[in-house]
């Protein structure tokens, strides 16, 4: 049929997936978990009246707006890498010809020229193209590209350069809730709601029941077989806090990247960067005076050498060990959201040599495919992450206590160690 | 490059770093201490049980190996005191018959002894009493015949006439 037609039916069997689920659970619950009854409540409401509360239907001003073509595609995958001012789940043409937008929109805050200013994301009216401007304590903002812009004084509408870059406007600090912030709050949310609840769960019994049966195998995990034997078994507990909540917050975000709710999270830099800038920042701060020595003045290297090693030491700890952290991740989950998306695109892009069924049985089959590494891919990057994060703070807190051996030459011979660092 | 730096968002790397400051506090505090102070002090429990099993184990068996050497002891010292009775009834059996052997041997004697002198003492009566029997008889009969005058003559003749012969 079509793409949006296609996501349409995905979001209706999810949205009916999971209130059956909801259904059986709370059935099988009964009145034993309030916690569960809320969240499904919760949920409940923000799957259908919120939804359909929301739904906004715009006049088709320019033609056909729905995605048919290569390069409409195209831009449909880029737009969705891009973060968003309003979530948006599906639009679809009714049979009225009109244009129907299936969302919520979600507060913008910004820190402009004139202080903090806040609106709905409603009132671009699912614009971004800058033609809409939205006039707020007399700061007139638009939406280009995803961007919001503030206008210049004076000027009445966006003006492009060549490039299309907006010449008129400046950026503001842009705090607002966009979709993935909304998506850090409910990752962060169930987070705490499952774990605090498995951490309760010991005032009463010592082996947790139920979900948290589940949880405590992998936070034991992620303590035995991360923290403890790349900190070390001294000083492993001060950091297993930190490497404990990353891991959760990039597997669940990456997991909320493959439900139909589109979220791309951990495929923005902006969030993979803060993440490496935490785990730079707590090793910097806890490294010790080898770790330091070992940079700024290399033992066992000819004096000469030691200037340009601490050179290539200080870059390598302070941009390069970071830099890799937050590409690793962003480039993996993009990655897997364009495949994933591509694939599906399938249907649409051979349905002319394939015929309908056969496009959508092979766009099916294939992104069924991708979909159940990217599952493991899911886990593998926060569990990476989470590793080389360990890793180096590791190494910035290990005792050196051991003299370096030297063979006959009076260079040192790498032990393991050294082997694994340069390996990285 | 440039589109990356273009899709840097100032905005979400401020929302991302103050949300997840917060979410690691919060965590921290209400979730992962509570859990793996639990955790490790349910391991420090699980290993105290098993070291105190396999002390209990320990001495159990050393309690058992006691036992055993205190029922073989008890065995052999049964063993040893069957044995003694064994020996000290047939000491006793042994003691009685040399005992009783001798006793008979003594009495036998005696009263062959006794017999003896009994069979000696009966001979010399006997004998005595044969003698003076035999004497009154010879007395009586010598009385007798001699009373007898005719007889004795006719005797003697008798006798004489018998003497002739030979």
């Amino acid at each position: 049929m079509h793409l949006f037609r296609g996501f349409y039916l995905l979001f209706h069997y999810f949205c009916a997936r999971i209130r059956q689920a909801l259904f059986f659970s709370k059935e099988a619950m009964k009145i034993s978990n309030y916690s569960i009854k809320f969240f499904g409540v919760l949920l409940t409401c923000l799957l259908t009246i919120n939804v359909f509360a929301n739904e906004s239907t715009v006049q088709e001003q320019q033609g056909d707006e729905r995605i048919s073509t290569k390069v409409e595609i195209e831009e449909y995958i880029l737009h969705h890498l891009k973060d968003s001012h309003d979530f948006h789940l599906v639009s679809y043409t009714n049979d009225a010809g009109e244009r129907v937008h299936v969302g919520f929109p979600l507060p913008v805050i910004l820190y402009g020229n004139n202080g903090i200013t806040t609106f709905m994301s409603s009132e671009f009216h699912h614009d971004s193209d800058g033609k809409v401007i939205v006039e707020k304590n007399g700061n007139r903002f638009v939406n280009y590209h995803g961007k919001i812009y503030e206008l210049e004084a004076g000027a009445t509408e966006l003006a492009l350069d060549a490039e299309h870059h907006p010449v008129n406007a400046s950026k503001p600090l842009d705090l607002s809730i966009t979709k993935s912030v909304f998506g850090i709050l409910i990752a962060g949310l169930l987070m705490l709601w499952f774990f605090s609840s498995l951490a309760r769960q010991y005032k009463k019994r010592n082996i947790p029941k139920g979900f948290g049966r589940v949880l405590e195998p992998l936070v034991i995990y992620v303590r035995d077989e991360i923290a403890r034997p790349n900190i070390g078994e001294k000083k492993y507990k001060k950091f297993t806090g930190y490497l404990l909540t990353v891991f959760f917050f990039i597997w669940i975000l990456n997991l909320m990247g493959l439900t139909p709710f589109g979220f791309n999270v951990t495929g923005q830099i902006a969030v993979t960067a803060a993440l490496a800038v935490f785990t730079l920042i707590i090793y910097v701060v806890s490294g010790n005076k080898d770790f330091w020595g070992h940079i700024f003045w290399m033992p066992g290297v000819p004096i000469l050498i030691r200037p340009i090693l601490a050179i290539i030491e200080l870059v390598g700890t302070l941009i390069i060990k970071p830099f890799s952290l937050l590409v690793r991740l962003f480039a993996n989950i993009s990655a897997g959201h364009i495949i994933l998306m591509s694939l599906i695109a399938i249907m649409i892009n051979l349905k002319a040599d394939l015929g309908p069924i056969g496009s959508t049985a092979l766009s099916f089959g294939l992104s069924l495919f991708i979909f159940v590494i990217e599952l493991l891919v899911a886990f593998l990057q926060a569990y990476i992450f989470t590793m080389l994060s360990a890793l180096f703070i590791g190494m910035a807190v290990a005792e050196h206590d051991h003299e370096h051996e030297h063979d006959a030459h009076g260079n040192e011979v790498a032990d393991a160690e050294d082997i694994r660092e340069n390996f990285i | 490059m440039e589109t990356l730096l273009n899709d840097f968002s100032p905005g979400l790397f401020v929302m991302q770093t103050v949300l997840l400051i917060v979410l690691i506090l919060l965590m921290v505090k209400f979730a992962w201490k509570p859990i793996l102070n639990s955790l490790s002090e349910r391991e420090e429990g699980i290993q105290g049980a098993l070291d105190a099993a396999e002390k209990a184990k320990l001495e159990m068996q050393n309690l058992q190996a006691d036992n055993e050497k205190l029922l073989q002891e008890a065995r052999s010292e049964r063993e040893t005191m069957l044995k003694e009775a064994r020996d000290i009834k047939a000491k006793m059996i042994s003691e009685a018959k040399e005992e009783a052997k001798d006793e008979a041997d003594k009495m036998i004697t005696q009263a062959q002894a006794a017999i003896e002198g009994e069979k000696k003492a009966a001979i010399a009566e006997m004998k005595a009493t044969v003698a003076t029997l035999s004497l009154e008889i010879a007395e009586k009969v010598l009385n007798h015949e001699l009373s007898d005058k005719e007889k004795q003559l006719q005797l003697v003749d008798q006798m004489l006439g018998k003497a002739k012969l030979n």
